[in-house]
């Protein structure tokens, strides 16, 4: 099947207009005829349901917490970049664009990342406009700071919250339009499946997580904004109840995933310091602007950090990388990381950790301006570690922390199966290999706020509202489908918990698929994880039942569904036969150990189509054209 | 250093809503300092879960206190005896070998017992629907930099955005008020100029809903500020009340 991205022609910036120009409309009175199902209530499905709410359709919105403002885009830290050029260092959208793409280490479609660039300034404008407190300098006006991968200060923050607050907006707008009757929220609820009728996305069946009742939901449209699947390493920087479930459940009814592969490692992470561990707690990267990466030169120095002389100290980044220094891209200083622990210069009673040090910063700014900047951060620091950063340098080590790849959509966010639109970091769609930071937040908000908006019309133009509603008999299948696959995780009654069977295939999956990969590695643990999956459904223990509130049955499915995704992963990872942004094959790099692609024959994107569990899925490749950038070796010397 | 100790718990168990609950008694032993007191929790409930025993259901999601999900009152305190902390990020050393702990969930007139330490929070949800936004759709606002904001006042709106809605306000006042919450977001929205247009109306609605969904009023105990995790101030409070005051007295709003 030949996959087309449907990228409108002409000019790169005038692509967003002209095809914003060419849509078909939805006329304002019919709107109100149409529902609109979305799932998530994150930045992207916060924001999409809102605003489609605003346009007049009929929104229904789902979500897995007990509200729709504790989504995990609350979590994130840093910023939102956005090309405002409030600094006068020569920002612009292209150069935002050119960022984003080189950063992503060319694996992402141009037209859609000059997109997000162009949007990125419309975010902020309508952020501040919705109350969200940025920071501000003694003039009133808004402040910037500086991200990896990124040599001009373009990131608006709000302390260490700003993910907590761009959500609570997004969370403001939705609770309006719950007030006004255009959202129909439905908190505490999964979803389990997803509704194909005629080729086309005409509903979900969810969960109700408190009654345990299976719901049937029908629309006009699915718009999943489900968020990553970063927690199949079980040990990641994303919340518990981040999974993967709606949109492999989505892979599954036809929605080719495209890239899984590709996941991004976050270099500055609080490291592992026990077996009972829940997560990893990231250390936002803009810590960076003013923290110093470094190691002892010598391997084995045990010595704590204020006795080792400033002469014995490898500040390894900025040596590495003059013009970047700690402000390399994430990919790029979390192999560093690695680099050095594996040369057994990593510190801490397990030896897996870098310093992240602030003392000349301290010495510079005075602790109170660190602490303003800061202060959340070294608080938190401190709670989970108990060490006070401003005394002792941070300890950090990389962690999991976002997927890049999700399921493939268009340039209208549209899957290849009809109706169903995937946002935000459940697509695939902008950061090609790696992302920057600060560009979750911007990706989220441009896709809710600024794309479906407009691009759901061209679709639902086609469509006559309301053709297919819940009696429908595709719906009562796909019920008997869930229902059964939960009373077949119910009856097993093995003798492992669900947990343990997820930190297994946790561990598999980052010793194997994780910073670095090899060939022999992924074989084996595709062998490894096959053997785990079918253990799991001979063995596991689920307790309590299906009509009730029941959290390990919860856990259960998720990590039924982690266990086929794995799969999946492991044979993007095998089939990229080259290195990009956060796939990393040791068999593949620089003499200066780097990430090398392969243009002339992985300069696509691999979709992937399901074809049954453990069988081999089939290769759909979309061939990635750069007309206004070059491929070049990234460089950040 | 990392130690392990032994520590006793009590914990709430309830069925369901309306269902009777009791304390049971749980041992957890070679707990780590350095586990969250939630990673405590899941220790107990895989052994539970071995055991053939029901585990106990708690609310949680973020774990590193942000996302106002997890809450439970142990021995008397919401969140816990650490000030400035929610439940996830409160780790064992603050606990000694030995230690009886008595875990409650959040209890209000306003929140149900959903399950053992999971409670209802939605009428949260409905006061912020009563008014606790701006009105402004996607698509008209002004350049981000057109209206300045001096850097003190979008500081004091962010300390009280700060706040997370995890209800710990409303467990630990005597009269399950609501008014930290409800302080805090009208705060945050009224100091800044973009908030302004609405203010009145906002105050009004506001506190109507909080005071129809059956939250108690504030009678200065000051039991919210304290047990904040995210230490939001009472002096939103008073700042709402002046807003409450003014929009009802000198405005046209109601």
């Amino acid at each position: 099947m030949q996959l087309d991205g449907k990228i409108p022609a002409g000019p790169l910036k005038d692509k967003w207009d002209r095809h914003r120009f060419e849509l078909k409309l939805v006329n304002p009175a019919n709107k109100r005829r149409y529902d609109i199902i979305v799932v998530g209530t994150g930045l992207a499905g916060g924001a999409a349901a809102a605003s489609l709410a605003e346009l007049g359709y009929n929104v229904k919105n789902f979500c897995i917490q007990d509200s729709p403002r504790r989504a995990h885009s609350i979590a994130a830290q840093g910023g939102i970049n956005a090309a405002k050029n409030y600094t006068n260092e020569g920002d612009s959208i292209w150069r935002l664009f050119y960022d984003t793409i080189k950063g992503g280490d060319f694996r992402a479609r141009e037209g859609n990342v000059y997109r997000l660039a162009q949007v990125s300034n419309h975010i902020i404008d309508h952020c501040v406009a919705q109350g969200i407190p940025f920071a501000r300098d003694y003039g009133g006006l808004l402040a910037n700071r500086s991200f990896g991968g990124a040599q001009v200060s373009r990131t608006f923050y709000a302390r260490g919250q700003t993910g907590q607050q761009l959500l609570l907006g997004a969370y403001g707008a939705l609770c309006r339009q719950i007030a006004a009757g255009k959202v129909t929220m439905f908190p505490r609820r999964e979803m389990l499946d997803l509704v194909v009728i005629d080729g086309k996305a005409k509903g979900i069946v969810a969960r109700n997580l408190i009654t345990g009742e299976v719901e049937k939901h029908a629309g006009d449209a699915v718009v999943l904004c489900t968020g990553g699947y970063g927690n199949v390493y079980f040990l990641s920087t994303n919340a518990m109840a981040s999974n993967v479930t709606a949109a492999f459940r989505a892979h599954k009814r036809g929605a080719f995933f495209a890239n899984p592969c590709f996941t991004q490692i976050h270099p500055t992470c609080i490291p592992v310091h026990g077996t009972y561990q829940s997560k990893l707690t990231l250390m936002s990267e803009s810590l960076r602007n003013d923290g110093r990466v470094w190691v002892p030169k010598n391997s084995g120095d045990k010595r704590a950090p204020g006795d080792i002389p400033e002469s014995e100290r490898d500040y390894y980044l900025e040596s590495k990388y003059p013009s970047f220094g700690n402000l390399v891209p994430r990919d790029v200083a979390s192999r560093n990381a690695k680099e050095q622990c594996d040369m057994g210069k990593g510190v801490g009673e397990t030896g897996l950790a870098v310093y992240l040090d602030f003392a000349e910063a301290i010495r510079r700014d005075g602790e109170e301006m660190i602490a303003r900047k800061y202060g959340n951060l070294f608080q938190m620091y401190e709670k989970i570690t108990g060490q006070n950063p401003y005394r002792t340098p941070m300890m950090i080590y990389p962690a999991v922390h976002y997927t890049m790849g999700g399921l493939w959509v268009d340039y209208n966010l549209m899957s290849n199966l009809e109706g169903l639109f995937v946002l935000g970091e459940a697509n695939f769609s902008d950061h090609g290999a790696n992302r920057l930071g600060a560009s979750a937040l911007m990706q989220g908000l441009a896709d809710g706020y600024f794309v479906i908006p407009y691009t759901i019309g061209g679709y639902l133009t086609g469509e006559s509202p309301g053709a297919v509603n819940a009696d429908h008999p595709a719906f009562a299948d796909v019920v008997q489908a869930v229902e059964e696959r939960t009373r077949k995780l119910l009856s097993v009654k093995g003798k492992r918990t669900v947990d343990d069977f997820h930190r297994h295939l946790g561990l598999v999956m980052w010793d194997h698929c994780g910073m670095a990969r090899t060939n022999e590695g992924l074989t084996r643990a595709r062998e490894t994880v096959r053997a785990l999956r079918s253990e799991f459904w001979e063995n596991v223990l689920v307790p309590g039942d299906s009509h009730d509130f029941n959290q390990s049955l919860e856990r259960a499915g998720r990590v039924a569904d982690f266990m086929e995704f794995a799969e999946l992963m492991i044979v993007d990872a095998l089939h990229r036969q080259e290195s990009c942004g956060g796939h990393f094959n040791e068999a593949y790099q620089t003499e200066e150990g780097e990430a090398k692609r392969d243009d002339e024959n992985f300069a696509y994107v691999a979709a992937w189509e399901f074809t049954g569990v453990g069988k081999d899925p089939e290769l759909h490749k979309e061939d990635l054209t750069f007309e206004n950038v070059q491929l070049t070796q990234r460089s950040y010397k | 250093m990392t130690q392990t100790i032994n520590l006793t718990l009590k914990v709430w168990r309830q069925g369901g809503p309306g269902v009777k609950g009791r304390l049971d008694t749980y041992h957890a032993e070679n707990i780590s300092t350095d586990m969250s007191f939630l990673e405590m929790l899941d220790v107990v409930n895989e052994s539970l879960t071995l055991d053939g025993k029901e585990p106990i259901a708690f609310d949680y999601d973020c774990r590193e206190g942000i996302c106002g999900q997890c809450g439970a009152v142990v021995n008397g305190r919401a969140h816990g005896p650490e000030k400035g902390t929610t439940l996830c990020q409160l780790h064992m050393r603050h606990f000694s070998n030995g230690d009886i702990l008595v875990i409650e969930p959040f209890r209000a007139r306003a929140f149900r017992v959903v399950k053992d330490l999971v409670v209802d929070r939605s009428p949260l949800d409905r006061i912020i629907q009563a008014g606790g936004y701006i009105s402004v759709n996607a698509g008209g606002a002004p350049d981000a930099n057109a209206a300045p904001v001096p850097q003190e006042t979008a500081e004091l709106a962010m300390d009280a955005a700060a706040c997370i809605g995890c209800g710990a306000c409303v467990a630990s006042c005597p009269n399950a008020s609501a008014m930290l919450f409800v302080g805090a977001k009208v705060s945050h929205l009224t100091l800044l100029p973009q908030g302004k247009p609405e203010a009145a109306r906002r105050a009004l609605s506001m506190v109507d809903t909080m005071d129809t969904l059956g939250f108690g009023n504030c009678s200065n105990e000051r039991e919210c500020e304290a047990e904040c995790p995210k230490e939001i101030s009472i002096t939103n409070i008073a700042r709402l009340n002046r807003e409450f005051m003014k929009a009802g007295f000198f405005s046209n709003a109601r």
